[in-house]
C-alpha cells in the first residue's frame, strides 16, 4: 500500500506534501462545480464553441463522471461564420463520447429576418437573442459557460454560479455573495444559472493543462499558412463572410489563433508555434491578454463587456 | 522582462490571499503595484490604463484603474465588490479577493477571507491603527485565515521612521492576537513608490524582513492534515449502469478536510450507517489515499444507502448530529435576518430547512462591544443566532474546519443567499504570546 510520504502532491519548499499543485487545485475546483451542478439542476446544458475553453470544460466534465457518461448536452451557438476546422472537431468529439448536441443559429435568425446582419459584418453581438431564445425553448436551467475571471475587467467580479432573468440579463448588483464553496443555484421557472467552472483559471493555466492532459485541439490553435488581411490591427482570414475589402491587401502569413470565435472578429497572431509546450512558452512570454490581441468586439468601449454581458452575453 | 519558462511554471502551488483597505490605505494602488511589478500587467492593460489616466488628466498611469472594474466604481472611484485577480510567479500561482474596506462592504471582506489563506490588512503609517484597521484584523481572526499580513502604507510620507512602523506593528499584533489570529506579518512599504512590494527598499534598510511578494511567495500554503477531521461531503452518485459496470456505485465528492484510505472504516451521516472504503477513485485513477481538496469517487464495500447531501467519515472521527445550530454569523442581503424567519440552510451539499429561533446578540467589529437581543441584523451585521434545522446536520465547529463549520441561509421564496455563518465560538482563544526575534519584524 502506498504510504503518504511517497505520494506527494506537487509542493515544495515551504508547502507540505499535501498541497496540491496549482492545476490539480484547479482541476479539482472545477469538478466540484460540475458535480454541484449535476446534483441540484434538472436540465444543465455546457456551451461548446469548439475553443480551447469549451474543451477543456468538456474534458473536466468527462473526468468528473467517469465511469459514467456525461450528464449534460452541448449547446454550440453557431454564428454561419464558424471555422470548417472547428466544426469537423465539434462533431468528432460529440460522436466519440456520444453526446447530445443542440445548435443554436446565428444564419436562421438572420435568413428569417429576425436578426439583421451589421455594416462590419461582425457576428458576436448577435449570437445573445439566439442563445437565450434556445435556453427558454430547451428549458435549460444551468448553462455552463468557459468564461475566465482573468479575461476582462467586468468578468473579475463574476460570480462561479451567476444568476439570469428571463431575458438572460446579468445584473451586478443582483449577485449572490460566494462564501466557501457554497454555491446557491436557487432560481425561479424561466432563470437560469450560468455556471463558470473555469472562473479562476488563467489562459496560462488552460493551457498548461491542455499540454498535462494531452487533449486535442483544432487545428487552427497551432501554426499554420493562412491567408489573411490586416483590420484594426489584426490579421483576419480572407473569405466569404465579407472581408476583405479592395482596399486590404491579402498576403499568406504563419499565424495562429489564441481564441475561436466569429471569423468576422477573431484575428490570428504572427507565431511559429507548432506545438503545445511551444504555445505555451509563447503565452508565458507574450504582453498582451488574449481577448486585446485577437477580439475587435471588445476594443468596442471601456465597458464594452460590461454592456454585453449584462445583456445576455456569455 | 524576465521570460517565464512553460517548465518552471508546471509544479507550483495556489494560493489564495484577499486585501482589505479602503482607497485612501493604498489598497488599489498595492494591489495594481504587485500585478505590474510581476509583470502580470499585459501592454493593452496598462494602455487601457494611461488611456484612462490622460483623459482624466492625470500625469502617471493610475494603478488603482487596473483593478476597479465595473463602470460605477469608475464613475464613483470606488470599489464595490470582491474582484478576484490572478498573478503567478514562477515559485507560485496566486488568487487575490480584491475588497473594499468600509464597513458597509463588510460582507464583502467576508466574502473575500471565505476562502483565503492569507489576508493583508493596510494601514496608512500616518494613522496607524484606526477603527477600520480593528475590524479588519476581527474579520480575519471571525473567518480564521491561518495568515495575517499588516503592510504598513505610505512609509514614504513618514521619513521610513523605524519607530513610525514598530509602534504601529506592535500595537496591532497585540490586538491580533489576542483576537486568536496565529500569525502576523508586519512589512513596511510604500505601494506608490514600491518599497517593499515586490523589492526590498534601500529606503528601510533597518528593515530585516521579506517584501509582501515574497512573503506571499513562500508562505506555507496547507495544514498539517495529521490533525485534521476527515470529511466527505457526498455530491453525485455516480451510476454508469452499463452492460460492463452493471453494479458501480460511486459516491462523488470533494474532500473538505483531512484524509481518507482504502480499508478504513467510515460512517455516513446522518443516517450512522456504517462501511468500509473498497476504493477510490482520483479522477481516473486509483489511489490508496486522498486527502483535501481533491475531488475523488468513493466506493464502499457494502451496498448501504448514500445519497446526495450525506456526509462521509471515518466512524472513529464522527461528529454528531445536532438540530440545534449555534453560531456566528455574516449577514450579507439587504433585506433583514430576523428571529422567526424560516430559511433554508446548505451546509456541505446538504440544503434542510431551518428557523432562526434567537439572535442573542450582534458584535460591532471595531471595538468587539456586543449588543443583546437586537431582534434582526441588517445588511453587513456581525452576529451570534441559534438555529433549530428540519433534519439533523452533521456539523463540526469551524475552528475545527472551515469547510464543515460553515453554512449559508437561503431565503426560500426567492433564493436570495441572506447569511453566512460559522458554527461556534466567534474568536479562537488566544495563543501564548511569544517574545519577537531581534532579526526581523516577524511579530
Amino acid at each position: 500500500m502506498t504510504t503518504v510520504a511517497e505520494v506527494t502532491g506537487g509542493g515544495e519548499g515551504t508547502d507540505s506534501p499535501y498541497a496540491l499543485s496549482h492545476l490539480d487545485a484547479l482541476e479539482s475546483e472545477a469538478v466540484h462545480i460540475f458535480r454541484e451542478v449535476a446534483g441540484e439542476f434538472e436540465n444543465p446544458v455546457i456551451l461548446f464553441s469548439g475553443g480551447k475553453d469549451s474543451i477543456v470544460m468538456l474534458h473536466l466534465a468527462l473526468k468528473a463522471f467517469a465511469p459514467a457518461a456525461v450528464p449534460f448536452a452541448l449547446l454550440h451557438v453557431d454564428t454561419g461564420h464558424n471555422f470548417p476546422e472547428v466544426l469537423e472537431y465539434r462533431d468528432r468529439v460529440v460522436a466519440a463520447h456520444g453526446l447530445r448536441l443542440h445548435v443554436a443559429s446565428v444564419q436562421d435568425y438572420i435568413d428569417r429576418g429576425v436578426l439583421k446582419e451589421r455594416p462590419d459584418g461582425t457576428r458576436n453581438p448577435l449570437q445573445t437573442l439566439p442563445l437565450t431564445e434556445k435556453i427558454q425553448s430547451e428549458r435549460f436551467d444551468a448553462v455552463f459557460g468557459g468564461g475566465r475571471r482573468d479575461e476582462e475587467k467586468a468578468r473579475a467580479k463574476e460570480r462561479v454560479f451567476s444568476l439570469r432573468d428571463e431575458f438572460s440579463q446579468w445584473d451586478p448588483r443582483r449577485q449572490r455573495p460566494e462564501l466557501w464553496n457554497l454555491y446557491n443555484g436557487r432560481h425561479a421557472p424561466g432563470e437560469h444559472v450560468r455556471v463558470f467552472p473555469l472562473s479562476n483559471w488563467t489562459e496560462l493555466d488552460v493551457w498548461q493543462y491542455i499540454a498535462r492532459e494531452k487533449i486535442e485541439l483544432p487545428e487552427i490553435y497551432f501554426a499554420h499558412e493562412r491567408e489573411v488581411f490586416s483590420r484594426s490591427g489584426m490579421w483576419l482570414t480572407a473569405g466569404e463572410w465579407g472581408g476583405p475589402k479592395e482596399t486590404e491587401p491579402v498576403q499568406t502569413r504563419l499565424v495562429r489563433y489564441r481564441t475561436v470565435g466569429d471569423m468576422s472578429c477573431t484575428g490570428a497572431v504572427d507565431s511559429d508555434a507548432t506545438t503545445l509546450e511551444a504555445v505555451i512558452t509563447e503565452i508565458a512570454a507574450s504582453r498582451l491578454t488574449e481577448r486585446g490581441a485577437t477580439r475587435a468586439d471588445d476594443k468596442l468601449s471601456e465597458a464594452a463587456m460590461e454592456d454585453r454581458k449584462r445583456e445576455g452575453y456569455f | 522582462m524576465s521570460t517565464i519558462t512553460a517548465e518552471a511554471l508546471s509544479a507550483t502551488t495556489l494560493l489564495r490571499f484577499a486585501t482589505a483597505g479602503s482607497v485612501d490605505d493604498g489598497k488599489s494602488t498595492l494591489v495594481g503595484r504587485l500585478l505590474h511589478d510581476s509583470k502580470s500587467v499585459l501592454v493593452d492593460q496598462l494602455e487601457a490604463v494611461e488611456r484612462a489616466s490622460a483623459s482624466r488628466g492625470q500625469e502617471a498611469p493610475d494603478l488603482a484603474l487596473l483593478t476597479d472594474g465595473l463602470r460605477a466604481e469608475r464613475e464613483q472611484g470606488i470599489t464595490i465588490d470582491v474582484a478576484y485577480r490572478y498573478f503567478a510567479t514562477p515559485r507560485r500561482r496566486f488568487i487575490l479577493a480584491d475588497t473594499p474596506g468600509h464597513v458597509q462592504y463588510t460582507r464583502n471582506m467576508v466574502t473575500g477571507a471565505s476562502t483565503a489563506e492569507l489576508t493583508v490588512v493596510l494601514v496608512d503609517a500616518r494613522n496607524g491603527v484606526v477603527e477600520q484597521t480593528r475590524r479588519h484584523a476581527a474579520i480575519a481572526a471571525l473567518l480564521r485565515v491561518p495568515h495575517v499580513v499588516l503592510a504598513v502604507n505610505k512609509m514614504d510620507l513618514v521619513g521610513y521612521e523605524e519607530r513610525v512602523f514598530a509602534a504601529i506593528a506592535e500595537e496591532f499584533t497585540a490586538y491580533a492576537t489576542e483576537l486568536g489570529v496565529p500569525e502576523v506579518t508586519a512589512i513596511p512599504i510604500s505601494a506608490l513608490a514600491g518599497d517593499n512590494v515586490v523589492d526590498a527598499s534601500p529606503r528601510t534598510d533597518w528593515y530585516g524582513g521579506p517584501t509582501v511578494l515574497e512573503h506571499l511567495e513562500t508562505v506555507p500554503v496547507s495544514h498539517d492534515l495529521a490533525h485534521c477531521h476527515a470529511r466527505l461531503p457526498v455530491q453525485y452518485v455516480i451510476r454508469p449502469q452499463t452492460a460492463e459496470l452493471p453494479d458501480y456505485r460511486g459516491y462523488a465528492g470533494q474532500i473538505a478536510s483531512g484524509t481518507f484510505r482504502v480499508g478504513e472504516e467510515v460512517t455516513v451521516l446522518p443516517s450512522g450507517r456504517t462501511s468500509r472504503i473498497a476504493g477510490i477513485d482520483l479522477l481516473g485513477e486509483p489511489v490508496d489515499v486522498a486527502w483535501t481538496t481533491q475531488s475523488v469517487t468513493v466506493l464502499l464495500a457494502d451496498d448501504v444507502d448514500v445519497s446526495r447531501g450525506d456526509l462521509i467519515v471515518p466512524s472513529k472521527d464522527a461528529p454528531a448530529t445536532t438540530q440545534d445550530v449555534e453560531a456566528t454569523v455574516c449577514h450579507v442581503a439587504d433585506q433583514p435576518l430576523t428571529v422567526g424567519h424560516r430559511v433554508l440552510l446548505k451546509h456541505g451539499t446538504r440544503t434542510v430547512k431551518a428557523i432562526v429561533k434567537d439572535i442573542p446578540s450582534r458584535l460591532t467589529l471595531a471595538d468587539l462591544s456586543l449588543h443583546p437581543h437586537p431582534g434582526t441584523l441588517a445588511a453587513n451585521d456581525i452576529g451570534r443566532v441559534k438555529i433549530r434545522t428540519a433534519e439533523p446536520l452533521p456539523v463540526d465547529s469551524y475552528a475545527d474546519s472551515r469547510r464543515t463549520g460553515s453554512f449559508i441561509l437561503i431565503d426560500p421564496a426567492d433564493g436570495t443567499t441572506l447569511t453566512a455563518g460559522m458554527v461556534g465560538e466567534s474568536f479562537a482563544a488566544p495563543e501564548p504570546v511569544t517574545e519577537a526575534d531581534d532579526d526581523g519584524w516577524d511579530f
